[in-house]
């Protein structure tokens, strides 16, 4: 008898809830959910890998049982583990005559498989036969599997067949036909652009969601070439009208709009084909200024719409009417509460920016709310817009905006973006040179790992060449400034490995020039810095080079160099490295100091960074000395071309002349290093930047010209002309006299500062005057606001200044209405068909701490044996055991989220209320449905515990 | 272009992935990481779009059930919206006031609605209808089996009363 019962159970569950599966699989499914951590779920799933492993070799396995083993193989790798075992299971079941197999086959092998793997081979001629089916519904599995699973190579095989199937008789099959082409054309575009015009044919198909697939496909071809699409622009449009003017089916509304969906696809279009396109764009207008007018910005969907339009509105040819319409859109989304809509407010504004610069104005306010705001994902986009509206003016604002907002983010990906952003804009608009050091320096802190090398090389380069005018006092200053802040900065943990090669470099050339710090205390720091990033090559490479030219200095100028005896065994632990590199380095370290001041000055002068290299190519100095070898019986030297084809030369060897390259073998020792005698003779200069060359096969026997080379082939790769920095370095419109190297307050007024000062002061007192509503806000906001969006032309500003208060006072008062009108739409309750109960308080609150489950364990297991049959006697008890599942932390703000998206927000008055005091009344018939599913989890003992009481709460609460 | 489609529950559970893109099995399981760890953390205010290795993912919570869609950077943020909306909607008609035990269950019924509203990416069809009446359509044979199924076991259960 018991077993009788269980069984009748199980089928009950079966047929009932529409969980058509085994007890086996919602055991695991159940434990799966019961899961603690994802050790544990991992444990089970593993385990039931092991379980259908052994199932699934088990022989003659009924179908029904086939199907959910590969749902449960779908399950496993749904939770990310490799179900790969059983895939050729899917792909059997796919060949199965019965629908619900072979749908459940499909499924399961677009999930599995991706279009390269070898399984499908063996379904592209099941696919082949599924496309000729009679069964519609065959067909339409097989167009789902076709748009996954067919690669470039297999589009041949099904392509005539789906051609074939974009003139069927079902409208369902049509549709997946249009989408699978498409598919084809991404892949490979090549083997289907002779059929595209397809696609056109398509989008006169009689249904409309043909019509509507077909709009994805040409939005692609469009994207790639509008020219040939031209001459659709009046289709797109009249269909666009005909879809705005309620002409399609009622079906196709969504949220009281008539097909939205289609006509954000269509406008899509339409703002490709109308850019830049004076006549294509007439043609456009009326029917956008229409949806604009007709789009209900009270709901998401028409809300997307109307985004849509301002984008297309922005990209086709300008006309001053919808542009207008555009703004007001825009204001509506920025003054709007909803996050989501300030978002698209911003990033519409940042699209019409460009057409009608002075809409930013007006919308100052909202913009730094945004900026201001918690959420990252808006203030990201506002950087964007700010980004965009950069101009001289405004840079120092906004990159200091920007760079403390890099400083706070961990997010690599997208500090790497906003550091770019940083430096883009600072090379393009930097009022000052010593601004730019100072930003650069605080990029290169914070993300300099993650910037290109080519800033840091750009750096040095400004250092060394200053402004590049005939100042020379303000460069030493500039020059002196950055030696200091480097000096500040070193003492900091964990810089950046880019950042300090910067910092050496600097303290090597400019650390003693300004006679401020000694030799010895900027070698000292020096050798920190090799000390501290002791793992670091790169940098201690820049260590090395640096003091090298601090002690060489220290030569020329006469004095005696005092080696710390920190830097002597820095020097010493280098003279062994294992780099070739580090230790060639140290090597010409030790020469350089044991040379006199005249041969130092020669090698390393001071101050020729910016001066022309000549290089002498044919190495002409050296002729003497070659000839002399000659003479002595030395073999001429044969280029290396020349030389090529006569077996194994090695490198080394083609360094040496003295060589005789006639033998293919040598096996006598290799020679002994010589001494550095030649860079006496090499009068190759110093250069700026010595970047660790990539070469390490120089040998010690030509120390000073490979330096030489190395920092030609620098300056070379660095392209460090002089040429292109001066154009980007524009200076500020307004005169600057002097660019503000010091912090005199006598320069200040140069610089933009004060502009802000004054526009503010002009600002926030025409402000007071007109409109005393506006008072209340933070006058650091205002000064912001100036300072971003004015400060260009102070007299403009002050005219101007009247007319936008007044303009903004306007708008604040029709916010304030927009804003009512929103919250007027939030307090709308919640739609009749409520079907959650769970936002009850009053219920929570009347038992707050006991388990409502163990309390009501009783009832349900008596009322369990009753719900197969006597469904209308539990119903009434429902409410009641629904309400007590309730959680009222997690109901609360949901019940936030979703009001917004009511779905079909009829005019109902007092729901919530209602819903307190009589939930029956509002559950309705659904109570029923919600008990019974209820009733039947908790009988596989799935409980709504403490741990997910959301479970049971109806997704569209 | 959609590039997948995520259900994660508030405590992080996957519920169902639909990848229209390739990803590997190991890139998926990053994927979920990353994202569920970056959206679960969101609060409730803020808007219902991340910003996330160069694509947009935009984001909604139905009770405890999150709904993720990944989406090329030049698109519409609200229409992606309103599609996690639309699929909602479909699957609330389908299951008749859905919770997130029905997906946790039926997930293979989730999938073949989805299968029905979006495919290769793109919006195939925005019908509610067109759409569950193929779904029904095709479940018409499945139907038949389960009609027997249950009268069968009201039998059982009146037998055994």
């Amino acid at each position: 008898m018991e077993q009788l019962k269980t069984i009748g159970r199980e089928l009950a569950m079966g047929s009932q809830g529409g969980f058509g599966q085994s007890k086996e699989f919602l055991d695991l499914v159940k434990s799966i959910g019961e899961a603690r951590s994802k050790a544990e779920e991992d444990r089970i799933v593993l385990r039931e890998i092991e379980t259908l492993k052994r199932r699934l070799l088990e022989p003659d396995i009924p179908k029904r049982k086939m199907k959910e083993y590969i749902i449960r193989l779908l399950y496993v790798e749904m939770l990310g583990h490799d179900a790969s075992f059983g895939y050729i299971h899917a792909v059997k079941m796919t060949h199965d005559d019965a629908l619900p197999l072979k749908r459940t086959g499909y499924l399961a092998v677009t999930l599995f498989l991706s279009d390269d793997h070898d399984l499908i081979i063996l379904i592209v001629n099941t696919i082949q036969k599924d496309l000729r089916s009679d069964n519609y519904l065959v067909v339409c599995a097989a167009l789902n599997a076709v748009c996954k699973l067919i690669n470039d190579e297999t589009i041949p095989a099904v392509l005539p067949q789906v051609v074939e199937l974009l003139g069927h008789s079902k409208e369902a099959v049509r549709k997946k036909a249009v989408m699978a082409l498409h598919r084809f054309y991404q892949k490979s575009p090549g083997a289907v652009s002779h059929l595209v015009s397809n696609f056109r044919k398509r989008l006169c198909d009689n249904d409309p969601g043909v019509m509507g697939a077909s709009l994805c496909p040409l939005f692609d071809l469009v994207t790639i070439d509008a020219k040939s699409y031209k001459d659709l622009v009046s289709s797109f449009v009249s269909i666009l009208k005909q879809v705005a003017e309620r002409r399609l089916p009622k079906s196709y509304d969504y949220h009281q709009m008539p097909a939205p969906f289609i006509q954000v696809k269509l406008l899509k279009i339409l703002a490709l084909l109308g850019s830049g396109d004076k006549q294509a764009s007439e043609s456009m207008y009326t029917v956008l200024g229409d949806i604009i007018r007709k789009s209900d910005s009270s709901t998401n969907i028409g809300n997307a719409v109307l985004y849509e339009c301002i984008c297309c509105v922005a990209s086709i040819h300008p006309n001053p009417k919808l542009l207008e319409s555009a703004a007001d859109v825009i204001a509506k989304f920025l003054k709007s509460d909803s996050h989501n809509l300030k978002y698209m407010g911003i990033d519409a504004l940042g699209r019409l920016i460009k057409l009608s610069p002075q809409i930013a104005e007006q919308h100052q306010l909202a913009v730094i709310d945004c900026l201001e705001d918690p959420d990252d994902t808006l203030k990201r986009k506002t950087f964007e817009l700010l980004y965009k509206m950069t101009k001289s003016s405004n840079v120092e604002v906004i990159v200091d905006r920007m760079v403390d907002y890099m400083i706070s983010i961990s997010d690599d990906h997208y500090k790497t973006y906003i550091a770019s952003r940083c430096v883009e804009l600072a090379e393009q608009f930097a009022p000052s040179n010593h601004w730019f050091i100072q930003t650069m320096n605080k990029v290169f802190e914070h993300a300099g790992d993650l910037v290109n090398i080519k800033v840091a090389h750009n750096l040095m380069r400004l250092i060394a060449e200053g402004f590049g005018e005939d100042d020379d006092a303000t460069d030493s200053q500039l020059r002196s400034s950055a030696v200091e802040s480097y000096l500040r900065i070193i003492g900091e943990p964990k810089l950046p490995s880019m950042f300090l090669q910067v910092i050496c470099w600097v303290l090597g050339e400019y650390g003693t020039a300004d006679g401020k710090h000694s030799a010895s205390y900027i070698s000292g720091k020096l050798c920190d810095i090799a000390e501290a990033y002791s793992n670091d090559e790169t940098v201690k490479a820049y260590a090395i080079s640096a003091l090298m030219k601090i002690y060489a200095f220290e030569v020329a100028a006469g004095r005696k160099v005092d080696m710390l005896p920190e830097c002597q065994s820095f020097i010493e632990e280098l003279l062994a490295s294992h780099s070739t590199d580090l230790q060639q380095r140290a090597y010409e370290l030790q020469a350089v100091v044991g040379l006199d001041a005249q041969a130092v000055q020669a090698i390393l002068p001071r101050d020729t960074r910016c001066e022309e290299i000549e290089v002498d190519k044919d190495l002409s100095f050296l002729n003497g000395y070659v000839d002399q070898a000659i003479e002595k019986g030395a073999q001429p030297y044969i280029a290396e071309d020349e030389r090529n084809g006569m077996g194994n030369v090695s490198n080394l060897r083609s360094q040496d002349q003295h060589e005789s390259i006639q033998h293919g073998l040598r096996f006598e020792a290799y020679e002994l290093p010589k001494p550095p005698m030649q860079s006496k003779v090499d009068p190759v200069s110093s250069t700026d930047v010595v970047p660790v060359p990539e070469a390490l096969s120089y040998r010690e026997t030509h120390p000073i010209s490979s330096v030489g080379s190395t920092s030609e082939a620098g300056s070379s790769e660095l392209k460090l002309r002089l040429d292109g920095v001066q154009k980007k370095w524009g200076r500020p419109t307004y005169s600057t006299p002097t660019s503000s190297t010091t912090n005199s307050p006598s320069e200040k007024p140069a610089n933009g500062a004060s502009h802000v000062d004054s526009a503010t002061a002009s600002y926030s007192k025409s402000r007071d005057s007109q409109n005393t509503k506006k008072t209340e806000i933070d006058p650091e906001k205002q000064k912001l606001a100036a300072s971003l969006f004015g400060g260009s032309s102070q007299p403009e500003r002050r005219s101007s200044t009247g007319h936008k208060a007044s303009r903004s006072s306007g708008g604040a008062a029709d916010g304030s209405r927009g804003s009512k009108a929103v919250e007027k739409t939030i307090q709308q309750p919640p739609p009749p068909d409520l079907l959650d109960f769970s936002d009850e308080p009053t219920v929570t609150s009347a038992l707050p701490s006991v388990d409502p489950f163990k309390q009501l364990e009783g009832l349900l297991d008596s009322s369990m044996s009753s719900t197969t049959n006597h469904n209308a006697g539990t119903a009434t008890i429902a409410p009641d055991i629904m309400s007590l599942y309730g959680d009222s932390t997690a109901s609360q703000d949901s019940l936030d989220i979703f009001h917004g998206l009511s779905t079909e927000p009829t005019g109902a008055t007092s729901g919530e209320t209602t819903v307190t005091t009589l939930p029956q009344s509002v559950k309705g018939p659904n109570a029923k449905d919600a008990l019974e599913k209820d009733a039947l989890v908790r009988q596989m003992g799935v409980n709504p515990t403490s741990q997910n009481p959301n479970l049971f709460r109806d997704l569209l609460g | 272009m959609i590039h997948f489609v995520l259900l994660i529950s508030r405590q992080g559970k996957v519920r169902l992935t639909k990848w229209y893109s390739p990803y590997s099995q190991k890139e998926r399981s990053k994927v979920i990481r990353e994202l569920s760890s970056e959206i679960l953390s969101r609060g409730p205010k803020l808007c219902n779009f991340v910003e996330w290795r160069g694509f947009k993912v935009v984001y909604k919570r139905y009770a405890s059930l999150y709904f993720c869609i990944c989406s090329d950077q030049d698109d519409n943020e609200l229409e992606t919206l309103s599609i996690i909306h639309h699929y909602v909607e479909t699957l609330d008609r389908y299951f008749g006031s859905v919770c997130e035990l029905d997906l946790i269950f039926n997930f293979h019924k989730a999938y073949f609605i989805l299968d029905e509203i979006l495919l290769a990416g793109e919006m195939q069809e925005t019908s509610k209808r067109t759409t569950l009446r193929l779904i029904a359509a095709q479940e018409e044979l499945l139907e038949a089996a389960k009609e027997e199924a249950s009268s069968l076991s009201s039998i059982i259960a009146q037998a055994t009363k």
